[in-house]
């Protein structure tokens, strides 16, 4: 018991300040897209995952680009800013010049049944257990999700809304499905990860589905391979009007 | 030992070289040298026509070696060893699954990940290619008597992990007998690799298990490097230590505090929790993905350590090992605690060699078995971890190795940190060659990884064969819940913490 106690005080309150204070990133964090124009206009090689096009002023899709340490394509560079979470599939879409977008809060009658509890049923289809993980992690105390009322639950009986990480195998998919319709409505949709939204560095496999959009209704997009804790609440916090 | 080709760990080899006696002589040699203490590593078919090429990798009880060797089956059907040699089991049937070669005998014969085969019109249990194949319908064991229930668990488990389904054959809370089914994880990436490598590749190796990025990584660029032949610069030989080490600190970390919070212990749960996460942080330092993404390539590593990140990681690591002794020292001095681990799902040291369990799951049964060791390769050919091992085989040793096995790689981490050595970290990577087989060995943090690549005479992957080390150890799960308690199933699965895509792939 002392022991415990000792140990207690030593470990101190760790729970982050965030979203009162700012986070601190790492320096080589690969977070939202610098994209020079002048750069997207020469001849760039294909991205293999299809997530950048030099057309028209050229365009990179977050939902299928994978943040990689060298763009195969060339000329992306990555910020630190870790804000990439949006709630419509075509925010996405980043082009030099234009307006970013953030994720949007819920309808009004949403965010009322939802604003002070929300719960989610998480489905790993075909995940590779990092989504997973760094969805898990909120829940520590670092994080703390518990403190916005938000918490994951093991029954869909007591879901407010489905979390999907992984690109949508076929095994998976009737599971996948199944859970969503144990799900009471009104229901939202959250897709975690490049695989959830568009199938990833999985993309058109044969065994997969390219993420969750073609079946289910999405209702928060979180870019990443896996998107960074911070990615994921920005996003949650977003929706629920409890971050601007 | 003219019967298999012998190497070491990272080679490539001309797949010419590579005995291929015919089917009884290959049966003859792979039962000759498993009686002889040998064990299989990969054993694996390549399709081709009507035929299926097999190739069997197996390591020596000592002396750092591998061997291999191959035949052809030409007819539909080839003789299982399972019976005899339980740890081939599952081999044989990924074999029949994938290559639609029937495994005659097989005493466990069921699919294991539930897709068509690899090549169209050929199904290891007669199915037609144009029939749906569901997942997880198979027959499963059971056991009869008035008295006995079942009890199916998955897909979906409760909390935020993979899915996969258990089937218990219980008596009262009673475990007779477990049954694991997997599959619905099936990305299909092996299949994918085939004509490779591919601009994707290397990616998609990096989410084979997305916890164990390093491990399978470094594996891929091993092997990659192997048939290129080219060797990494010392600098990114030690990046790659420490990146390994680092991400094996952080599962074991991870997963002492998942045993405590099973067993109901929550200060140690919380703690480790959070001290997981500082880790993950520390190998978003090295390449700014907390899984350690975008660190690897083959050739050597994409970003580099310079001394001002050196000294910072350093201060980082002290801080955590201090955080983590307490966290974890209270598990010790807490009867509650260890008398939920002690005794609880036993694995004893006959099983695991029988079942050819590897990583912590083996070394906690008393088996001496670490590819740093045993197959040294990148630093671990110059700096010695040391293994530690385990006697009683139960969840408090899974969980006493995971601690030891820490401390080990705080050291490790700590040391080359220190001594980083100069130089650049990235060497340009030739074309690959033709016609042949490179192997490629680590120790991720479940245990032993395997990577094989055969080459075509277009040096295009013929074939490129992955084992996870959870394919060695679910069966080794099933056996530590024979006889316990099924209240003990989460307590006894968190101590193995096995992966369901690595398995799936």
């Amino acid at each position: 018991m002392f022991h415990a106690l000792i140990a207690r005080i030593k470990q101190g309150h760790r729970t982050m300040p965030y979203p009162k204070a700012p986070l601190r990133m790492p320096d080589r964090l690969r977070g939202y897209p610098d994209l020079k124009p002048e750069a997207l206009s020469g001849e760039s090689a294909a991205c293999p995952f299809g997530a950048l096009s030099t057309t028209d002023g050229g365009c990179l899709d977050l939902g299928k680009c994978l943040f990689c340490a060298e763009c195969p394509a060339g000329p992306v560079s990555f910020t630190t800013d870790y804000r990439l979470a949006v709630t419509k599939r075509e925010h996405l879409l980043v082009r030099p010049g234009v307006e970013r977008h953030f994720a949007a809060p819920l309808p009004p009658d949403l965010r009322k049944l939802f604003g002070r509890s929300l719960k989610f049923r998480e489905v790993s289809a075909g995940g590779c257990n990092a989504c997973e993980a760094d969805t898990n992690v909120l829940s520590t105390i670092g994080w703390d999700l518990g403190r916005f009322g938000i918490q994951f639950v093991a029954s869909p009986r007591h879901a407010d809304g489905l979390w999907v990480t992984g690109p949508v195998t076929e095994n998976m998919r009737l599971a996948l499905l199944q859970t969503y319709e144990a799900i009471p409505a009104p229901k939202i949709v959250v897709a975690c990860g490049a695989c959830a939204i568009n199938g990833g560095p999985f993309q058109d496999a044969e065994a997969v589905h390219n993420g969750v959009d073609g079946f289910l209704p999405v209702d928060l997009y979180i870019p990443g391979c896996p998107p960074h804790p911070a990615t994921i609440l920005d996003g949650l916090l977003r929706i629920l009007d409890k971050l601007r | 030992m003219s019967d298999l080709l012998t190497f070491y760990n990272g080679s490539a080899l001309p797949i010419g070289d590579i005995p291929a006696p015919g089917p009884d002589q290959f049966l003859q040699t792979l039962g000759d040298h498993l009686d002889r203490g040998w064990r299989v590593i990969s054993y694996f078919g390549v399709p081709e026509g009507d035929k299926t090429a097999l190739f069997c990798l197996l390591a020596a009880r000592s002396e750092g070696q591998l061997g291999m060797m191959q035949t052809l089956a030409t007819h539909g059907h080839f003789p299982s060893l399972s019976r005899h040699y339980p740890q081939l089991q599952l081999f044989e049937r990924e074999i029949a699954e994938q290559c639609g070669l029937v495994m005659d005998d097989h005493p466990w014969y069921k699919p294991v990940r539930f897709h068509h085969a690899f090549v169209p019109d050929r199904d290891g249990w007669g199915r037609s290619s144009s029939e749906q194949i569901r997942v997880g319908v198979m027959d499963f064991y059971q056991v009869a008597g008035e008295e006995v229930h079942e009890v199916a668990v998955g897909p979906v488990h409760a909390g935020i992990i993979e899915p996969g389904h258990f089937r218990f054959q219980c008596h009262g809370e009673q475990v007779f007998h477990l049954e694991i089914s997997l599959g619905y994880q099936h990305r299909g990436i092996e299949q994918m690799l085939i004509g490779g490598p591919h601009p994707r590749s290397l990616f998609q190796m990096e989410t084979i298990a997305g916890d164990t990025t390093i491990g399978h990584g470094q594996a891929y660029c091993m092997v990659m490097e192997a048939l290129a032949g080219v060797r990494p610069t010392a600098a990114a030989q030690a990046l790659r230590g420490i990146a390994l080490e680092l991400e094996r600190l952080a599962n074991h970390t991870g997963d002492l505090g998942a045993i405590a919070g099973d067993v109901g212990y929550l200060p140690t749960a919380s703690f480790c929790g959070r001290i997981r996460g500082d880790f993950l942080n520390m190998s978003a330092v090295l390449c700014g993905s907390r899984f350690g993404r975008g660190l690897l390539c083959p050739g050597g590593t994409i970003f580099d350590l310079d001394k001002e990140l050196r000294s910072g990681l350093l201060k980082s690591l002290d801080t955590a090992r201090s955080e983590l002794t307490t966290a974890i020292d209270l598990l010790w001095s807490t009867p509650s605690v260890m008398g939920r681990l002690e005794g609880t799902g036993a694995v004893p040291h006959e099983f695991a060699a029988e079942l050819g369990l590897v990583g912590p799951a083996a070394r906690a049964s008393g088996l001496k078995r670490d590819v740093r060791q045993d197959f040294p390769f990148g630093i671990f050919r110059m700096v010695h971890i040391p293994v530690v091992t385990g006697y009683h085989g139960d969840v408090c040793a899974r969980t006493v190795i995971r601690w030891q096995e820490a401390q080990k790689s705080l050291d490790f981490a700590t040391e080359q940190l220190r001594q980083f050595p100069g130089g650049g970290h990235r060497v340009a990577v030739p074309a690959i060659g033709a016609n042949r087989c490179a192997v490629a060995l680590t120790e991720g943090w479940r245990g032993e990884i395997c990577h094989v690549a055969l080459t075509d005479a277009n040096s295009r992957f013929r074939r490129y064969k992955i084992t996870d080390p959870s394919f060695h150890n679910w069966q080794g799960l099933a056996m530590a819940l024979r006889g316990q308690q099924i209240s003990d199933f989460p307590l006894c699965n968190k101590s193995f913490n096995l992966s369901y895509c690595g398995f799936d792939l």
